[in-house]
């Protein structure tokens, strides 16, 4: 059962890519952003030709960022200058990019790039490999933290934190939307490309519920470590990333679940995450409440109120 | 300063519900000037602020700061010169970011916003200086998040952050309505002698009587979308209570309706 851990945890620091992609939109900007779907399967079609091409993998992985962030750059122009709905804005782009990726891919569906240039190919044993593919990902999430910290990336934090603020102190936020959208989904393809280099394999319908994934692993990191500072809240991404790997990996072994069961595993995960913690508050809330209350009241026993007939 | 001419502004127009907010509105605030803003429910007070301020754009006239016409620019253009402090305490900071975070937005009013580092050693010794004059301890605090503060530490906050970088005009929404009396009182304290010592041109709105009589130099009522009433700083000494609304009843013909005036 254990063996199957370090390609789970190899798996989830590629995709941590994307789940920082959701982390920017989702919980930065707040702004849902489904183009995610999309926008994976273009970096890792982008990568495959460019791999098959004979391209190096550094420029390969550099295109598929690119054109992540063109994707994204679409999408931020239809919701601020278009006023097209948020949601409504990254689906319309989800849509479109299906059409757009099986052109970058000539039409396949599939691209099998087995032989070509891989990350770290050469490094071994396998943990080394794995030490380094960790570098990288901690490396562009410490580039990331850099950015967030910069006046620029604090009037993006603070267009999703309170917008009407910070246009007063003159930032324009339809630009500082369009740039983390477009951010984001650089990141998100870069994750789809290095995905591609990893399996050797690129599928027109890799990306679908990408956002669903990405959300658990925000989530599940948040759950773990919180969000106290950017430093610590990107960290839970990459943490959420891997953990949910490996409850893939571990719920994978189990008898009576299909690899077919994964999406709805994956759901369910989410909702758990979603639901379990609002109800905790209302249950806090009202025990602080009821607490309060009674020590307002200098009533300390549970008398019951009325019926003294 | 700040010139407001034939500004008029309709809401739903050639709807049934069509409101005139501001009619032919010619307002002339000259450097240094402190001008309150009382008026009824529905006087166009917050119009004219968000006019000002670029929120709303004028269906006719011109608003113009220091001869620059500003009326078609966005509101985010404008802010370059102009400071805000909004009634909802929430509303002039951004709670999940720490109060150096957002001193360093408020520093960075006016320039591009590029890829230097927001908070840095020398601008984090300014943040603390700054914080220390408003007296309640914020400035051992910088790596709070705003989140964490009372509505009056808030708002003390966010009309450091408004003049922080001494704008041309400073739009005061009714800032101190939101607080508690006490609260209230030690914001009013801190605007005017920040308005004082910064010697900025300000306009502010105000439920509060007592306080539009006893701030600023010069005081314009508003009802129906128009000024009625300006009163100029020697007159503004003798004023009361009383006598403003007797002068509003006079001019206006009704009774000044405000759900929410406070007298005294």
């Amino acid at each position: 059962m254990l063996n199957s851990i370090p390609g789970a945890v190899e798996l989830g620091l590629l995709y941590a890519l994307m789940a920082l992609g959701v982390f920017i939109t989702f919980r930065i900007l707040d702004f849902p952003d489904l183009t995610v779907d999309g926008s994976f399967t273009t970096g890792g079609a982008v990568a495959a030709i460019m791999l098959t091409g004979g391209h190096s993998i550094t420029i390969s992985l550099l295109a598929a960022f690119g054109a992540g962030l063109a994707a994204g750059l679409c999408t931020g122009l239809l919701h601020t200058k278009g006023r097209v709905n948020g949601l409504l804005s990254g689906i319309l782009m989800m849509i479109a990019l299906h059409s757009i990726n099986l052109r970058i891919m000539d039409g396949a569906p599939n691209i099998s790039v087995y032989g070509s240039d891989q990350l770290f190919s050469g490094v071994s044993p396998y943990w080394v490999k794995l030490l380094a593919i960790f570098g990288i990902i901690l490396l562009i999430k410490l580039l990331l933290d850099a950015f967030l910290h910069t006046e620029l990336g604090l009037a993006l934090r603070a267009t999703g934190d309170n917008a009407r603020m910070i246009r007063s102190f003159g930032a324009n936020t339809d630009l500082t939307k369009i740039l983390g959208i477009s951010l984001s989904n650089g990141l998100v393809a870069l994750s789809g490309a290095l995905i591609v280099q990893q399996s050797s394999f690129a599928d027109i319908s890799m990306g679908v519920g990408m956002i669903v994934i990405g959300l658990a692993s925000v989530i599940i990191g948040e759950a773990i470590l919180g969000a106290r500072t950017v430093f610590i809240a990107t960290l839970a991404v990459i943490v959420g990333s891997v953990l949910y790997r490996i409850i893939v990996a571990l719920a994978l072994r189990i008898e009576w679940l299909d690899a077919s069961d994964l999406k709805l595993i994956t759901a369910l995960i989410v909702i758990i995450a979603l639901v379990l913690p609002a109800i905790q508050r209302t249950w806090k809330q009202k025990l602080l409440a009821k607490k309060r209350s009674a020590e307002l009241t200098g009533q300390t026993g549970s008398k019951p109120i009325g019926g003294g007939f | 300063m700040l010139q407001l001419s034939h500004v008029t502004k309709l809401f739903f127009p050639g709807s049934p519900d069509e409101k005139i907010a501001l009619v032919d509105i010619n307002l002339n605030l000259k450097p240094g000037d402190f001008v309150t803003v009382i008026g009824s429910n529905g006087a166009g007070k917050s119009t004219l602020m968000n006019i000002i301020s670029g929120v709303i754009t004028p269906d006719s006239g011109t608003v113009s700061i220091e001869g620059r016409a500003i009326q078609n620019q966005p509101e985010h253009a404008r802010s370059r010169w102009i400071g805000r402090v909004f009634q909802d305490p929430m509303a002039g900071t951004a709670p999940h970011m720490t109060i150096e975070e957002n001193l360093a937005m408020a520093h960075a009013r006016g320039r591009s916003r590029g890829l230097s580092f927001g908070v840095t050693g020398a601008k984090r010794k300014l943040f603390r200086e700054q914080l220390s004059r408003l007296g309640i301890g914020l400035e051992n605090r910088l790596r709070a998040k705003v989140g964490q503060l009372s509505g009056g530490e808030r708002q003390a906050l966010s009309l450091l952050m408004a003049t922080f970088t001494k704008p041309q005009i400073l739009l005061l929404d009714e800032h101190t309505a939101a607080l508690d009396p006490a609260r209230a009182e030690l914001i009013t304290k801190l605007t005017d002698s920040i308005v004082r010592e910064m010697n900025l041109t300000t306009l502010m709105v105000t439920h509060n009587m007592e306080q539009a009589i006893r701030l600023g130099n010069r005081l314009i009522m508003m009802d129906k979308g128009r000024i009625i009433l300006d009163i100029s700083e020697e007159r503004k000494k003798d004023l009361t209570v009383e006598s403003l609304l007797k002068e509003f009843e006079q001019i206006s013909g009704h009774k000044m309706a405000d759900d929410r005036v406070v007298f005294g």
